[in-house]
C-alpha cells in the first residue's frame, strides 16, 4: 500500500503504508532509543505527535501484550525505515503491523530516517501529515500546515482517565499505609508500578481533578505525572500545585516536573527539536554522577526564571545543560524532567528518584 | 573530578604480536591512549614487542621501548624510566597479565608506581575464575554453575556433578586459548591437561554448559565518581557455544525487546561497579527466553570494545585512558560531537555486522570447527540500514572466495553441517534455505535465532526474483532499486540476470540508483558531528559533501589474514599522515574494525566499506579524488589496482587516477614472463623457472630445472599451496593433492635453491632516485615462506660486494619498474651468486620493522614522493642504507598453540600471524630478545632435546658445542647421540617416540625438557617429528624447527652467558643512527 508523508516545509515523502488505512497529522517527533517501541507508542506523552525511530529496523521482536503503558498505541503515526514481517521474541503475539492496523494507526515504512531527523535537528520540529493509502503528497503538505501549532490544544483532556480509580499495593503496609493521589495528565503505567511496587497506594485522578476531589482523598502526597503537550495548557494542574504546596509533598514527572515549575513560578519554553530516546545524560548535582535517562519531552523549564530563590536545580542535562530536575529547599518538593520510571529506556534512576518518593512518605508519618 | 595532579609520568603496556586472540585491536587501543594522554600534557613511556604498530612509532610517545613484555624486562624500564603511574587494561590480556605479575613482584611498591585505572583486585576478581563466580554471586548475579580446578582428577570428578558437555575455561589466558568445549571424559582430560598447561595459575574453570542459549555483549564504562554508561550492546548470531571473537555478532541486540535489553544493561551497571572497574569493561551474557548468565567479564579494552569503538563512533580506548589518569566522563568531551561531554551512551542509526576471518586455508590438518577457544586471525565490520545491506557487505570485505550463492554442498551432508559450526556455516545455511530447508529445521540444527535466518532468506528471495524478472527478459527498476537497497552488488545481480557488471551499473546509474554515504556519528543524528566517518547506502540524502580540495583515496588492507597483517595497516596510516602532512585531504577506506586506520580521526573521511571494486568506485564516484593509492593496503588493494584503472578508463565522468607505482608497470611485476623478460634485460641471474599447464609438461620443467624444485599454482597470496618437492613422485603428488594443473590454472615451477641465504631489500623510488631502507638477511634458509622467516638488520654474514650487488639490483629494478614509492625485493645468495626472487612494488610487510630498525619512515617518504616531492629534497643520503651499530632482529608469531592438529613446522607457505622486534648491540642478544618476545623463551640452563634431519647434522656439532660450553645438558635418540659422540659430544640417549615409553615427550609432560630442536624431515616420513613438534607446543615448551635458527639460538645463548641485555628506547636508539 502507498502512503506519503508531508511536512509543513514542503518535504513529501513517498513510502510503504502499514497499519489503519487513513490520514493523521501533528508534530513530526524522533525518537533515538532502539527499543522500547511498544513502550514509546503507547505513551500517552505522544498524543498529538507523529512518532519516528531513528533506529532503521522496528518490530524485530514483535508486540507482547504486558509492555504498553496505557491502554493503546497513543502516538498518532509511525515513521520508520523498515518494519518487521516475522518477529521473534518468546513474548510475541503479534506484528507492529498488526498492531497498528488493531490500534487503527497509520504507518509508513521505508523512509530516509535519517534523512528526516537531520531535517528535524536543523529546523526544529516540524508539523506533518501521514496518509496510509495514498501518494497525494501535495495533500500531506497541505494537511501539514493546516495542523495547529501543538500549544494550542489541549491533549492533556484527550488522554487523562475519566474518573478517578483507586490502585491499591500488594506490598501495603496495613499499620503503616502509604497514599499519593497522581494526578492523570497522560500517565504511564510504570509509573504505578514503581510506586505499588514499594507498598504505596494510589488514588489516580483526572487532570481536572478539583482540588477538594484531591482533598478528600487525603493523600500523603499529590504525584504530578507526564503527559502531552505544552505545560501551559495543565491550568487546573497548576492551580492544585499552589494550593497544596507546604500543605502536602508534592512530586512531579516530566510534564509534572514542568507543572511543578510553572507552579513555583518559572517559566516554560518550547525546545527546537525536544529531547526522545534512552541515552539522555543526566548530571545530579548532589552526587556528581552523571545518569543515563530516558526522555520524551518537547518543552523544558527555564532554570533561571524561578520567581523565588528557594528553589534549586537539582539536575542538569550534560549535553544541552537544560534542567533536569528541581527542588524546593525547604518544602518537599521535587520533580524530574526525565522518566525515572523508565519503560522504555535505562532503570538507572528508578531506585533514587522513587526511593526518594518513599522516604519522603514515610518521613510524613 | 579533575586529573591527577601526581601523575606526571605514565608507562603503557602493550599487547606484543599479533596471535590469534588478539589482532590489530590493541594497536588501535593503545595509540588512542597514547594521544589521549599526551593531550593531557603527560609524558608518556611505551613498551610494546611489536614493531609493526603505530603506536611502537618512536613519535607517539616520549620513550617507545620495543622490548620483550616480560616482567623483568618491564621492571627494568620502570626502574629506568620511573613513572608515576602505570595503565594495565590498554595491552589486552598481555598486559593485564604483566601488570599482575610485576605486583606481585613487588616492583611498583618498590618504585613508587601506581597502578592506574582498574585495581588489581578487580582483575584479579574478574580472571580468577573462583573469585568471579563469588563476586558475581555476592551481588545476586547468576552464573553458570562450575568449578575451578587444578587437576584432571578434579576435573573428571565434575562429570557427574555438573553433566557433559562441560566447558572448559582456563584462567588468565587470551581469546579462550586452550579451552574448548568436552562431549567426553576423554575430551575433558585432553582439554583440561592442555588448558592447566596454559593458564598462567594452573587454574581452569569446568562450567556447565548452556549451549544454545542466545549470546549478548556490553560494552560499560565507568569513572571514579561512579558514573556508568553502556557504549553499546552486541548479539552474537552463533549461539552459545562459540567464542564471541569467532561469532557473527550484530550490533545493536535485535532480538531484545526493552524490557531484556534494560534487564541485561542494569546487570552490568550493577556488575561493572560491584567490580570497581575505572575505565571500559565488557560483559558477556548468556540469555534465553527472559533468564539470564553472567559468562565472563573482561575488565579491560577488548576487541570487543575496538568494535564498540568502531560500530558506535565512542573512542573507548581514548576515554579509558582519561579515566585512568583522574577525570570524569562529564569532563571528557566528546570527540565526536566536540560539543557534547562523554558521560553520554550512544546510539546508532544502522545495523553493524561484524564477521571473524579465519586462517583454514592455510591450516589444512587444523580442525575447523568453532568452539570456545579462538581460531580466527581477525575480523571484518560492515554498516548498513538493514540486516541484510549490513550482511552482505560484511561478506564481501571478507575478501575470501566464497560469498552467498557459492559452496557445493549437497543435501545430504548440509544437516551435519549446521548442527556442527565451521568458519563455513554462514555459507551453508545460505545453501540450506535456497535449497528448501525450513527456516524451522535450521533454527532446530543451529539454535540461530530465526529473525536472522529470516533476513537470510530474504536474501535468497530477493536473488530469486532477480533470476525471474531476468527470465522474462525484464529488470524493472524498482526490483534493481530494492536489490540495491538490500545490500547487493552490481556484479551479483549482473550475474542473476545475466548482465555484465557494467551494464547493471550503468542501468541503475541512469535510473538514479546511487550510493548514498550517511554519517557514523554517535547519537543518530540528534546532534551534529564534526567525524568525517561514513558508510554506504541506497538512501535519499547523502550526508558527504566533497570539498573542492585536492585529495586522494588510500585502500586499505582488509581483515588481519595470515600473508597480511598489522603492517599493511601501519602502511595506510603513515601514507595517510604524511598526505596530510602536506596539505592534501586523505581519505581511506578499509572494513577492519580493529585498526588505527579506521579511527575517525586517522583521516580527513573515513569510508568504512568493503573493499571491491564497486564499493571504492561508489566512494571514487562520489568524492572525485585526483587520485587514488593502492600500493599501501598489500594484496587486497593491490589487486584492485589493474580493474580499477580500467573502470576509471571506462567512466570518463571521472577524473581520478591511480598514482604511484603504474599498474602495468606493477603487473610487470606480478607476472612472471614479463618479469623475467626485464631481469634479462638488466641482466640479473633469477633461479631457472617454468611453468606448466599439464602434469607432463610440469615433469618436463621440472626434470629441466633439476630436484627440488619449489611449485606453486600461478596465483598466490602468502605462499599459498606452495612446496618444495623432491622429485617426481613427490611432484605427481603435489599435483594430485594440492593443486590441480590445467590451462586454466598453470603451476610454476622453480629452481629450489638448497642451502641458500635470503635477502629482503625495502626501498622507496621516485623513479629518479633509490632510497634502500635496509637490507635483511633471513636467518632461515631459502625454502622458508619470508613471511615466516625471521631476519636481522644489518645483515651478518653478507661482505661487502655482495651488499653492493644488493643495492645495484634493487636500484636498477626500482628505476626499470618505473616504481614511484615503495619496493620489496627478495633475493637469495648461494654458491656466491645473487639471484632476485621476486620484486613487488608494493608496501611489503617488512616496512615497519625495517622503519623501526633504522629510524626511516619509509612508508611516509614513499606517499610524499607519490605526491611528488623529489626523495634528493627530502635529505637522506641516497648513497647506501643507514648504517646502525645495534642488531634487529624480527622474529614471527606462529599460531600453532591456537591450532590443535596444526603441524609446527615452517615451510614456503606462510603461517605466522604477528611479528616482534628485538634490539640489542648484540646479534646473540638481540636474537634472545625476539625470542622471548616471541614467547619462546631459550633456556640458559636446562636440558635441550635435539633430533635433526641429515642434512643438517654438520651444522649441529656447533650448535651442541655452544649449549654445551653454556653448561646445558643435550638429549637426543641414538643416532644423532652416536653422530656427536664421534665428534667428542657427549649427549644423553633416550627412546624414539615409536619405540614407546619412557621418550622425550614423556619428559615434556614432566616438564624436564627446556628446548626442543627438531628439524622435519620431508613430508611423508615425520610422523615422530610432528608428535614432538605438537607436544612443544601443547605443553608450551619452546621449540625450534630449523637448524639456522637452532645456530642463532646457541649463539644467543652463548651471549646471553657473556653479558647483560640492554634496555633502551628506539627513540634513544634512533638518535645515535642521527649521529654522523
Amino acid at each position: 500500500m502507498n502512503a506519503v508523508l508531508g511536512l509543513e516545509d514542503g518535504t513529501i515523502i513517498q513510502g510503504t503504508g502499514f497499519g489503519a488505512e487513513g490520514i493523521v497529522s501533528g508534530e513530526l517527533v524522533f525518537t533515538t532509543q532502539y527499543t522500547g517501541y511498544e513502550e514509546a507508542l503507547s505513551d500517552p506523552s505522544y498524543k498529538g505527535q507523529i512518532l519516528m525511530f531513528t533506529y532503521p529496523l522496528i518490530g524485530n521482536y514483535g508486540v507482547s501484550n504486558n509492555c504498553f503503558e496505557s491502554d493503546g498505541v497513543k502516538a498518532e503515526g509511525l515513521v520508520v525505515r523498515e518494519s518487521c514481517p516475522d518477529p521473534s521474541h518468546h513474548k510475541s503475539k503479534r506484528t507492529i503491523f498488526q498492531l497498528m492496523e488493531d490500534e487503527g494507526k497509520p504507518g509508513i515504512a521505508g523512509v530516509d530516517t535519517r534523512m528526516l531527523t537531520i531535517k528535524t535537528r536543523e529546523y526544529g520540529t516540524l508539523r506533518a501529515a501521514l496518509i496510509n493509502g495514498s501518494d497525494d503528497g501535495e495533500e500531506a503538505v497541505r494537511l501539514a500546515r493546516k495542523q495547529p501549532h501543538i500549544s494550542e490544544f489541549d491533549y492533556i483532556s484527550m488522554v487523562t482517565c475519566k474518573a478517578p480509580y483507586k490502585l491499591e499495593s500488594p506490598l501495603r503496609d496495613p499499620y503503616n499505609p502509604k497514599h499519593v493521589v497522581l494526578m492523570d495528565m497522560g500517565m504511564k503505567r510504570s509509573i504505578t508500578t514503581s510506586l505499588l511496587k514499594r507498598g504505596i497506594d494510589i488514588t489516580v485522578v483526572p487532570a481536572n481533578a478539583s482540588t477538594s476531589m484531591i482533598e478528600s482523598y487525603e493523600p500523603d502526597m499529590l504525584f504530578l505525572s507526564n503527559g502531552p503537550g505544552d505545560p501551559q495548557q495543565a491550568k487546573n494542574a497548576v492551580e492544585a500545585v499552589k494550593k497544596f504546596a507546604g500543605t502536602m509533598p508534592i512530586v512531579g514527572i516530566c510534564l509534572g516536573h514542568q507543572i511543578l515549575s510553572l507552579a513555583l513560578g518559572a517559566e516554560t519554553y518550547k525546545l527546537k527539536f525536544g529531547h526522545r530516546g534512552a541515552n539522555q545524560p543526566v548530571k545530579d548535582f548532589e552526587t556528581g554522577i552523571v545518569h543515563i535517562t530516558s526522555q520524551n519531552h518537547g518543552f523544558a523549564v527555564n532554570g533561571d526564571s524561578f520567581e523565588s530563590e528557594d528553589v534549586v536545580v537539582t539536575q542538569i542535562n550534560a549535553n544541552d545543560k537544560t534542567v533536569e530536575g528541581i527542588a524546593h529547599k525547604y518544602l518537599d518538593m521535587f520533580s524530574v524532567q526525565y522518566h525515572p520510571d523508565a519503560h522504555p529506556g535505562p532503570m538507572d534512576t528508578e531506585t533514587i528518584f522513587f526511593g526518594k518518593v518513599l522516604k519522603l512518605l514515610e518521613g510524613e508519618q | 573530578m579533575p586529573k591527577r595532579t601526581d601523575i606526571k609520568k605514565v608507562l603503557l603496556i602493550g599487547s606484543g604480536p599479533i596471535t590469534i586472540g588478539q589482532a590489530a585491536e590493541f594497536d588501535f587501543s593503545g595509540s588512542q591512549a597514547c594521544r589521549s594522554l599526551k593531550e593531557e600534557g603527560l609524558q608518556v613511556v611505551l613498551v610494546n614487542s611489536n614493531p609493526a604498530t603505530i603506536m611502537t612509532d618512536p613519535e607517539m610517545a616520549d620513550a617507545v621501548y620495543i622490548e620483550p613484555l616480560d616482567p623483568k624486562t618491564v621492571a627494568k624500564i620502570i626502574e629506568k624510566e620511573r613513572p608515576d603511574g602505570i595503565i594495565a587494561g590498554i595491552g589486552g590480556q598481555t598486559g593485564l597479565n604483566i601488570t599482575s605479575e610485576l605486583a606481585e613482584m613487588g616492583v611498583f611498591e618498590k618504585f613508587g608506581v601506581k597502578l592506574l585505572g582498574t585495581s588489581l583486585q578487580a582483575i584479579k576478581n574478574t580472571e580468577d575464575r573462583e573469585l568471579f563466580k563469588e563476586t558475581m554471586e555476592s551481588i545476586g548475579e547468576k552464573v553458570p554453575r562450575s568449578k575451578a580446578v587444578s587437576t584432571l582428577a578434579e576435573a573428571e570428578g565434575l562429570i557427574d556433578e555438573l553433566g557433559l558437555p562441560l566447558i572448559i575455561r582456563p584462567a588468565y589466558t587470551l581469546g579462550g586459548a586452550g579451552g574448548g568445549i568436552a562431549h567426553s571424559r576423554e575430551e575433558l582430560l585432553e582439554i583440561t591437561e592442555r588448558g592447566l598447561r596454559r593458564s598462567r595459575i594452573s587454574q581452569v574453570l569446568i562450567e556447565e554448559s548452556v549451549l544454545g542459549w542466545k549470546e549478548f555483549e556490553y560494552e560499560v564504562m565507568r569513572d571514579a565518581n561512579d558514573t556508568c554508561i553502556v557504549i553499546c550492546n552486541m548479539e552474537n548470531l552463533d549461539p552459545m557455544g562459540i567464542h564471541t571473537g569467532e561469532s557473527i555478532v550484530v550490533t545493536p541486540s535485535q532480538t531484545l525487546n526493552d524490557e531484556d535489553h534494560q534487564m541485561l544493561r542494569t546487570a552490568a551497571i550493577k556488575i561493572i561497579r560491584a567490580l570497581g572497574i575505572e575505565g571500559g569493561c565488557n560483559i558477556q551474557f548468556a540469555a534465553k527466553d527472559g533468564e539470564y548468565r553472567i559468562v565472563e567479564v573482561n575488565p579491560r579494552v577488548s576487541r570487543s570494545s575496538a568494535l564498540a569503538s568502531k560500530a558506535t563512533g565512542y573512542p573507548i580506548a581514548r576515554v579509558t585512558a582519561k579515566i585512568a589518569i583522574g577525570m570524569a566522563l562529564d569532563e571528557i568531551l566528546n570527540d565526536v560531537t566536540k560539543k557534547t561531554p562523554a558521560s553520554f551512551e550512544p546510539t546508532i542509526d544502522y545495523i553493524v555486522t561484524k564477521i571473524p576471518r579465519w586462517p583454514f586455508d592455510k591450516f589444512v590438518t587444523a580442525d575447523k570447527t568453532l568452539t570456545t577457544a579462538m581460531k580466527s586471525t581477525g575480523e571484518v565490520m560492515a554498516i548498513g540500514r538493514t540486516i541484510e545491506e549490513s550482511l552482505l557487505k560484511a561478506v564481501r570485505s571478507l575478501d575470501i572466495d566464497m560469498c552467498f550463492g557459492k559452496g557445493e554442498w549437497n543435501e545430504n551432508e548440509i544437516p551435519a553441517l549446521l548442527k556442527t559450526p565451521t568458519s563455513e556455516r554462514l555459507f551453508v545455511i545460505y545453501k540450506a534455505l535456497a535449497t528448501g530447508f525450513s527456516i524451522e529445521e535450521i533454527v532446530e540444527l543451529t539454535s540461530i535465532d530465526p529473525f536472522f535466518l529470516r533476513k537470510i532468506k530474504n536474501i535468497v528471495d530477493m536473488e530469486n526474483t532477480l533470476k525471474e524478472a531476468a527470465s522474462k527478459g525484464d529488470l524493472p527498476i524498482d526490483v534493481l532499486r530494492k536489490s540495491k537497497r538490500m545490500g547487493f552488488t552490481d556484479e551479483r545481480i549482473g550475474e542473476l540476470t545475466g548482465r555484465t557488471r557494467a551494464e547493471i551499473n550503468d542501468l541503475r546509474r541512469n535510473a538514479g540508483i546511487v550510493t548514498t554515504y550517511k554519517m557514523v556519528d554517535t547519537c543518530a543524528a540528534e546532534f551534529a558531528a564534526a567525524t568525517p566517518y561514513y558508510y554506504s547506502c541506497y538512501e535519499q540524502m547523502c550526508e558527504t559533501n566533497p570539498s573542492d580540495k585536492k585529495k586522494v583515496l588510500i585502500l586499505g588492507a582488509g581483515p588481519i589474514r595470515i600473508g597480511q597483517g598489522i603492517e599493511f595497516d601501519y602502511c595506510t596510516v603513515h601514507a595517510v599522515t604524511a598526505i596530510r602532512e602536506g596539505g592534501i585531504e586523505a581519505h581511506i577506506i578499509n572494513n577492519n574494525p580493529e585498526t588505527v586506520s579506521t579511527d575517525y580521526d586517522t583521516s580527513d573521511k573515513l569510508f568504512f566499506e568493503p573493499l571491491t571494486l564497486e564499493d571504492v568506485m561508489n566512494v571514487i564516484e562520489r568524492e572525485k579524488p585526483d587520485g587514488v593509492l593502492v600500493q599501501f593496503g598489500g594484496q587486497t588493494s593491490v589487486n584492485l589496482a589493474i580493474p580499477l584503472e580500467k573502470e576509471l578508463k571506462r567512466r570518463t565522468d571521472i577524473p581520478t587516477v591511480i598514482m604511484g607505482t603504474s599498474p602495468a608497470d606493477m603487473d610487470v611485476a606480478e607476472d612472471r614472463e614479463k618479469f623475467n623478460v626485464m631481469m634479462k634485460k638488466l641482466g640479473i641471474n633469477q633461479p631457472e623457472a617454468g611453468y606448466a599447464t599439464s602434469q607432463k609438461g610440469a615433469f618436463e620443467v621440472a626434470a629441466r630445472i633439476g630436484y627440488p624444485v619449489l611449485v606453486r599454482p600461478s596465483y598466490v597470496l602468502g605462499g599459498r599451496a606452495m612446496e618444495i618437492v623432491y622429485d617426481q613422485n613427490d611432484l605427481e603428488r603435489y599435483m594430485r593433492e594440492a593443486v590441480r594443473v590445467s590451462p586454466q590454472h598453470p603451476i610454476l615451477i622453480d629452481d629450489f635453491l638448497e642451502s641458500a641465504l635470503e635477502i629482503d631489500v625495502d626501498a622507496v623510488c621516485d623513479g629518479k632516485d633509490v632510497l634502500i631502507g635496509a637490507i635483511m638477511e633471513h636467518i632461515e634458509e631459502a625454502g622458508v615462506h619470508s613471511g615466516d622467516s625471521a631476519c636481522v638488520i644489518p645483515p651478518q654474514s653478507f661482505d661487502e660486494d655482495t651488499l653492493e650487488t644488493v643495492r645495484d639490483y634493487t636500484r636498477k629494478i626500482a628505476l626499470a619498474l618505473n616504481v614511484k614509492g615503495l619496493l620489496n625485493i627478495q633475493m637469495a645468495k648461494q654458491n656466491g651468486i645473487v639471484y632476485v626472487l621476486e620484486a613487488n612494488p608494493r608496501s611489503s610487510r617488512t616496512v615497519p620493522f625495517v622503519s623501526k630498525a633504522v629510524g626511516l619512515p619509509l612508508a611516509k617518504i614513499a606517499a610524499k614522493v607519490i605526491m611528488g616531492y623529489p626523495l634528493k629534497d627530502m635529505g637522506y643520503s641516497l648513497d647506501k642504507e643507514p648504517q646502525v651499530n645495534h642488531v634487529s632482529v624480527k622474529e614471527v608469531l606462529l599460531p600453532f598453540d591456537k591450532l590443535p592438529g596444526a603441524d609446527p613446522v615452517l615451510g614456503p607457505e606462510m603461517k605466522s600471524t604477528g611479528e616482534v622486534m628485538g634490539i640489542d648491540y648484540d646479534y646473540g642478544r638481540a636474537f634472545f630478545k625476539a625470542q622471548l618476545s616471541a614467547d619462546n623463551l631459550l633456556p640458559l640452563t636446562g636440558k635441550v632435546f635435539m633430533s635433526i634431519r641429515g642434512a643438517d647434522r654438520v651444522q649441529l656439532v656447533e650448535v651442541a658445542r655452544k649449549l654445551k660450553d653454556a653448561g646445558i645438558e643435550l638429549i637426543g635418540t641414538d643416532g644423532t647421540a652416536e653422530y656427536l659422540a664421534e665428534h667428542g659430544i657427549k649427549m644423553d640417549i633416550i627412546k624414539k617416540v615409536r619405540d614407546g615409553s619412557p621418550n622425550v615427550i614423556d619428559m615434556m609432560r614432566r616438564n624436564e625438557v627446556s628446548l626442543v630442536i627438531n628439524t622435519p624431515i620431508n613430508k611423508q616420513a615425520r610422523k615422530d617429528g610432528y608428535r614432538i613438534r605438537r607436544a612443544a607446543v601443547d605443553f608450551k615448551i619452546p621449540y625450534i624447527t630449523t637448524i639456522q635458527a637452532a645456530m642463532a639460538a646457541a649463539r644467543a645463548i652463548e651471549s646471553m652467558k657473556a653479558g647483560e641485555i640492554i634496555t633502551k628506547s628506539i627513540n634513544e636508539y634512533h638518535r645515535e643512527i642521527l649521529k654522523p
